[in-house]
């Protein structure tokens, strides 16, 4: 990495290797490619200052990396900033462009070849292009922009071999003469004429590096090389018929509330009958109870069992309850993968049908008010599959305000999977109006809560700014890639911190913390929660795993409004301690700590709350129950006034900072 | 007038996006000052949906609000 100043990621490029970079859009398909040309042996590090995963892999004696879907290179967010600094320590640059997109996607290409690193083309989704009637001249293109560009459908391994064979017939391409002129002018000063472009593009990181001031001529550049761009396309493309009528009506029809909310009811109603019946009862079912916990644990059990009695310290934290061998992969393994597996899937198919930026559109109002803005829908929803998985998702946030705000309330309010069910099935015992009264005081909590941070919080969450791509049929090969790069990549990250939570666990257990905490919280459970001295035990579960506390409640004997008041609690308690692990990697200790007591406040505080007022207005009679739902509705009102008249008139005390999504 | 004031179906110019971030984006995106566009949707009190060509935009209602345009 000699001729890389300033960018410093950690790969291991063997002497006299060269860098190869995959670059293009989000979603152009560049995963196909990089598996192609990598195979199975791939490397993922952590990209120094971010939480940006880079993967890389051999090639040939070469070294393949990826980088992240960008629209542009410069500091706009973490994703253009690794990719910038990735694509300007690379020795040949594969660019990915979509053929459906390609006004879009050339920006890209052109400005990589302004940076003067050699280029190739993969004109990708040629196919998909021909469908909708674009028809494209590879040939001109590659003439005007000055590098191979080869026509390719990733999915269909057409065109890869040939991708392939070419790389090293990249080549500098075109830049518009007068930009070449200035670059050539400051290269002379800076040695690269990849960081002299984004110095003269404002790039304040990188004129830093060379200790000059960034020049301000980003919106000249980008407007001449937006003018160029187009022109190209107005050469290259010709246009047979437009026939997206139906397209078109669809995509307005899922944006629209009066239509895309029982168009993304039915999304959840199918997702739930896959996920929550299909995989949560039937998947589950076969991995956890028969495979893992029928044969993997009393086979690991005796296996072990041989060198160590299950009875000791040790014995207990490889293979006791809460075992590192025994829990932990049961619970990744067993009830974790199936789960994560099949909400990859749905994420992928909405990703590639191109629903996602059209929900984002829909709810883009509402979450606004939590100050989160329409892209938070996708954590949001991950959440209820792993709330682990969904944290680490929050990646893909516009600022960190927004990005503490959803880590929160997924940890707050926000039940996974896992706890669902045991909810579900405890919440079919008790009446209607009980599963209203549960439902009602969530959804408030998670108004109120969101509501508090947007305005108490300083800063301003940035805006809705996304592109819709055209919808289509997703494609089965890419879904199937998709999910299984994902999930593959979740598991990874999150097995030894669930590995590291049974540990700590199974340290409390061995030492009698459990114990000691279980009693601290049993005058809590009793007078202020009116549930029976056992529930204690079931909220430490809690800690360990969200479900475990839900089903320790469910062999409980409780009255209706206990197992509401109970279950409302362990909802709102503390994220599972994987959950927490990732919130402690992905926030500062301050902030995951301050995070983590105050779900226990808030657990206890809303427990107590609606079992005092069931206390004092009766929950015998179904019109009972729905006073109490009134008042806690009312309470949550109130509240939510307050704070918007207080915000109202510390306003002008709080200068406002924004950036795009 | 300003973009969260624009109706399904009308054809305008953008005059003025202040952000220099989102005006940065927007050029990617293939839309610039100066441009007309046509509005594809208007999510009641939601985002307002753009389109140029094939190219559609979401933008959300806070953010339109500050972008200047002008009707035919």
């Amino acid at each position: 990495m000699s001729h890389c100043h300033g960018c410093s990621i950690k790969i291991d490029i063997p002497e006299g290797a060269r860098r190869i970079v995959l670059v293009g859009n989000p979603n152009a398909g560049k995963s196909v490619f990089f598996n192609y040309l990598t195979g199975v042996y791939v490397d993922v590090s952590n990209y120094p200052g971010t939480t940006l995963e880079i993967s890389h892999g051999r090639y040939q004696g070469d070294v393949i990396i990826d980088t992240p879907g960008v629209y542009g290179i410069s500091s706009f967010n973490d994703e253009e900033r690794v990719a910038r600094d990735v694509i300007l320590s690379a020795d040949v640059v594969i660019n990915v462009v979509n053929a459906v997109y390609l006004e879009r996607d050339l920006f890209l290409t052109q400005q990589v070849i302004d940076t003067g690193v050699p280029v190739i083309v993969a004109l990708n989704m040629v196919d998909e292009a021909a469908r909708q009637g674009i028809k494209i001249d590879a040939a001109l293109l590659s003439q005007l922009l000055g590098v191979p560009v080869i026509p390719t459908v990733a999915v269909k391994k057409q065109g890869l071999e040939e991708v392939k064979q070419n790389i090293w017939q990249a080549r500098q391409g075109h830049s518009d003469p007068a930009l070449q002129k200035d670059l050539d002018e400051l290269v002379n000063r800076v040695g690269s004429r990849g960081e002299a472009l984004l110095i003269l593009e404002g790039d304040d990181a990188v004129a830093a590096r060379h200790g000059l001031a960034p020049m301000n001529r980003r919106e000249e550049i980008y407007l001449q090389r937006r003018q160029r761009v187009n022109q190209l396309v107005h050469h290259v493309v010709k246009e047979i018929s437009k026939s997206a009528a139906f397209g078109n009506a669809l995509s307005r029809m899922m944006m629209k509330p009066l239509t895309g909310i029982p168009i993304l009811l039915l999304a959840l109603y199918a997702m739930y009958q896959i996920i929550g019946v299909f995989v949560a009862g039937t998947v589950v079912g076969l991995t956890e109870e028969t495979i893992m916990i029928g044969k993997y644990e009393p086979a690991v059990r005796s296996f072990v069992g041989r060198f160590i009695s299950e009875g000791s310290t040790l014995g207990t934290i490889l293979i006791g309850e809460f075992g590192l061998l025994t829990m932990t992969f049961t619970y990744v393994l067993g009830l974790l993968m199936p789960l994560v597996v099949g909400f990859y899937f749905f994420l992928s198919l909405f990703e590639d049908s191109g629903y996602l930026p059209r929900l984002a559109t829909l709810v883009d109002r509402v979450l606004t008010g939590i100050g989160l803005n329409g892209r938070a829908v996708i954590p949001l929803i991950l959440g209820l599959g792993c709330v682990t998985m969904a944290t680490i998702t929050t990646r893909l946030l516009g600022s960190e305000r927004e990005r503490r705000i959803a880590i929160f309330l997924l940890g707050l309010a926000i039940p996974c999977s896992a706890q669902l069910g045991v909810i579900a099935g405890m919440l079919a015992a008790v009446g209607p109006e009980f599963v209203a009264l549960y439902t009602l005081v969530i959804l408030a909590i998670l108004v109120v809560v969101g509501t508090l941070m947007n305005s108490l919080l300083s800063g301003r969450s940035s805006d809705l700014l996304i592109d819709l791509p055209p919808l289509r049929f997703p494609r089965v090969d890419n879904v199937l890639t998709k999910t299984f790069i994902k999930s593959y990549q979740f598991l990874k990250e999150a097995f030894p911190l669930f590995a590291l939570g049974a540990l700590l666990i199974s340290i409390f257990h061995v030492t009698g913390i459990l114990t000691l905490l279980q009693n601290a919280l049993a005058p809590l459970t009793v007078g202020w929660l009116g549930l029976p001295k056992e529930a204690a035990t079931a909220f430490i579960m809690g800690v360990v795993r969200r479900d475990f506390g839900a089903a320790g409640l469910a062999d409980m004997t409780l009255t209706p409004i206990q197992t509401v008041v109970a279950l409302i609690t362990i909802t709102l308690f503390v994220p599972c301690i994987a959950s927490i692990l990732v919130i402690f990697k992905e926030r500062t200790k301050k902030e995951a700590a301050l995070m983590w007591l105050s779900t226990w406040v808030i657990a206890f505080l809303i427990g107590g709350v609606i079992a005092q007022l069931s206390n004092l207005l009766g929950v015998s009679s179904p019109a009972q129950v729905f006073t109490v739902a009134v008042s806690v509705l009312g309470l949550a009102v109130l509240v939510v006034i307050a704070v918007r008249l207080f915000k109202k008139q510390g306003v002008h005390r709080n200068p406002s900072s924004k950036g795009a999504a | 007038m300003t973009l969260d004031r624009v109706k399904r179906g009308q054809y305008f110019k953008i005059n003025h996006i202040p952000n220099e971030a989102v005006r940065a984006q927007a050029i990617r995106f293939g839309i610039t000052e100066g441009e007309w566009l046509t509005c594809e949707e208007v999510v009641p009190a939601g985002p307002i949906v753009i389109r140029k060509n094939r190219q559609q935009i979401a933008l959300g209602r806070q953010l339109a609000k500050e972008i200047d345009i002008s009707l035919s």
